[in-house]
């Protein structure tokens, strides 16, 4: 039997194996961790025909660069992804949301995501890695997960196994929809910060700047002004959660995040509106739009309906 | 008991049981977490106790608050609060390389080393949470004389297993990451093990800890 496995050629800058995360030990300090982007996750599984929560490899800005050794095998790539697959004599350009075969000594150059953050490689077939608490999902500041816990590193392999022999030719067309406003609901300490504050957080502009990782994302923009306490007593945290710093800068918790914090939380980003958040690269500008519970819970129905509608036009 | 509910986000409860921080408050709020946890009520995805609050996340494709909300309240609870965790013994080494605030507190609190490690041992603490890194338990109450306020500029690395002091709490450090307690001394153990696949935690929230001084040539037996 010959095995087959990727040799790792270039990391990239933050590769991980991901899947649904893990549940139920925040109180332990542990957050959910988990694809950044479910619904590119979700979507590149579907492709692959592999069980929901199946394992993918996510990267950041710059993805990895493979070479591929073994029998033949099928992948998709899903996000917004510049990628190319270099065969023995041609370079052929990538095209994300389809499957590809790779070939025995095929290069796959996961080159970078456009105007985005994440993408997302799947394969027909499962990678050999250690699960930890039922997820594989690397959380590195634990050190959990698939891989030891660490991102991809240079000349590592990833074995594989169980390929699918049989080719499906699936297929979506999507684009990924660019968005500026991000829907928030009210905080819990909304009131610890001055009227003009409050106006400012839903009016003006705010930048994400570089200090941003699968932990958070550090917002520059107007202070908002808090008139109460800049710290509370240390409490539970969940993603998409807005705390502003003494400072007065806002920073929104993501799937790594630390699962308790000491500032107040001025709002929390609707569950819809969070993978497009996420891939929303630094150096561009959001805008808060204030949102209620009843249209939030709306909101994501409709998320959800849009997911498997386009899980449905896969042909 | 529980003063408010409110929604946290479009997927998470808010319950609020008052602004104060002592043990009376914190074990309502560990005794509500385990009886939500042995409920098991559908859509559930993480409950996180603190100090004096408890969030409750749960899977909004299943669920949602009112329901969530509904289904707590109508839990029946018997009232009585027992302190139901366990005594965990910590070793600590206190050797000037691993103390590495001793004489920034004996300055702050105006007290000589012996003293402050006497009155620092001389005392059990109860375990409020763990969490913000993985494991990592919020201990108290620090005798009043041992109250510190955090490093004016926190460390980039703190080591890790090291103890640390701010205000009347105490922590260990269970992995290297930046933090600004003032850092005391070095426990051998291994508060969080993620080679356990079950139970990686030595610490949970509730229980007591007693810590004791061992000596460098102990601490280093330890370590092999």
């Amino acid at each position: 039997m010959t095995e087959n496995y990727f040799e790792v050629l270039r990391p990239g800058i933050n590769s991980t194996f991901q899947d649904n995360g893990r549940k139920n030990f925040y109180h332990i300090g542990i957050p959910f961790s988990g694809a950044m982007d479910n619904r590119n996750f979700v979507i590149a599984n579907a492709i692959s025909n592999n069980k929901k929560n199946s394992p993918v490899i996510e990267f950041a800005l710059q993805g990895p660069k493979l070479r591929y050794k073994g029998d033949k095998v099928y992948f998709n790539v899903t996000g917004d992804v510049n990628f190319q697959i270099l065969r023995k004599n041609k370079i052929e350009e990538g095209v994300c949301y389809q499957n590809l075969v790779l070939e025995n000594n095929d290069c796959l150059d996961l080159i970078s995501t456009n105007r985005s953050v994440y993408g997302y490689l799947s394969i027909n077939a499962s990678f050999k890695i250690d699960f930890y608490l039922d997820s594989c999902s690397v959380n590195t500041k634990a050190e959990i997960g698939a891989n030891n816990g660490k991102i991809l590193q240079k000349n590592q392999i990833i074995k594989i196994e169980n390929i699918t022999k049989k080719y499906s030719s699936n297929k979506l067309d999507y684009m990924v929809s660019k968005i500026e406003n991000i829907r928030v609901i009210k905080g819990p300490h909304f009131d610890y910060f001055s009227e003009t504050a409050k106006e400012l957080f839903f009016k003006e502009k705010f930048r994400i700047t570089k200090l941003t990782d699968r932990m958070g994302i550090r917002l520059d923009g107007p202070k908002i002004e808090n008139i109460k306490y800049t710290n509370i007593k240390s409490e539970g945290l969940v993603k998409g959660t807005i705390q502003i710093t003494a400072d007065g800068d806002p920073i929104v918790m993501l799937s790594d995040h630390g699962t308790i914090g000491g500032y107040p939380k001025i709002g929390v980003v609707i569950s819809a509106d969070y993978d497009k958040l996420v891939q929303i690269p630094p150096g561009s500008k959001i805008k808060f739009k204030e949102i209620n519970l009843k249209d939030a819970e709306t909101i994501y129905k409709l998320y959800e309906m849009e997911t498997r509608n386009l899980i449905s036009k896969i042909k | 008991m529980i003063k408010n509910i409110s929604n946290l986000g479009d997927a998470a409860l808010y319950c609020d049981f008052g602004n104060d921080v002592n043990r009376e408050i914190n074990l309502n709020v560990i005794q509500f977490f385990k009886n939500i946890k042995k409920s098991n009520i559908p859509g559930i995805t993480n409950i996180t106790p603190s100090y004096n609050k408890l969030i409750i996340s749960f899977d909004l494709s299943i669920t949602s608050f009112d329901k969530i909300k509904t289904e707590v309240e109508q839990l029946n609870f018997k009232n009585e609060i027992v302190n139901v965790g366990n005594l965990i013994n910590i070793p600590v080494c206190c050797d000037n390389n691993f103390a590495l605030d001793i004489k920034r507190l004996e300055k702050l609190l105006n007290l000589d080393k012996e003293e402050i490690y006497k009155k620092f041992f001389s005392k059990k603490y109860y375990c409020y949470m763990t969490g913000f890194i993985a494991g990592m338990p919020f201990l108290g109450d620090l005798d009043g004389s041992l109250h510190a306020r955090r490093l004016d500029t926190p460390r980039v690395k703190v080591p890790k297993n090291s103890i640390g002091l701010t205000e009347q709490f105490c922590n260990i450090y269970t992995f290297e990451s930046p933090g600004g307690w003032n850092i005391i001394g070095k426990t051998p153990l291994d508060i969080f093990d993620n080679k356990n696949n079950t139970s990686p935690n030595l610490i949970n929230p509730g229980d007591t800890i007693s810590f004791f001084q061992i000596s460098k040539s102990e601490f280093e037996k330890k370590y092999d």
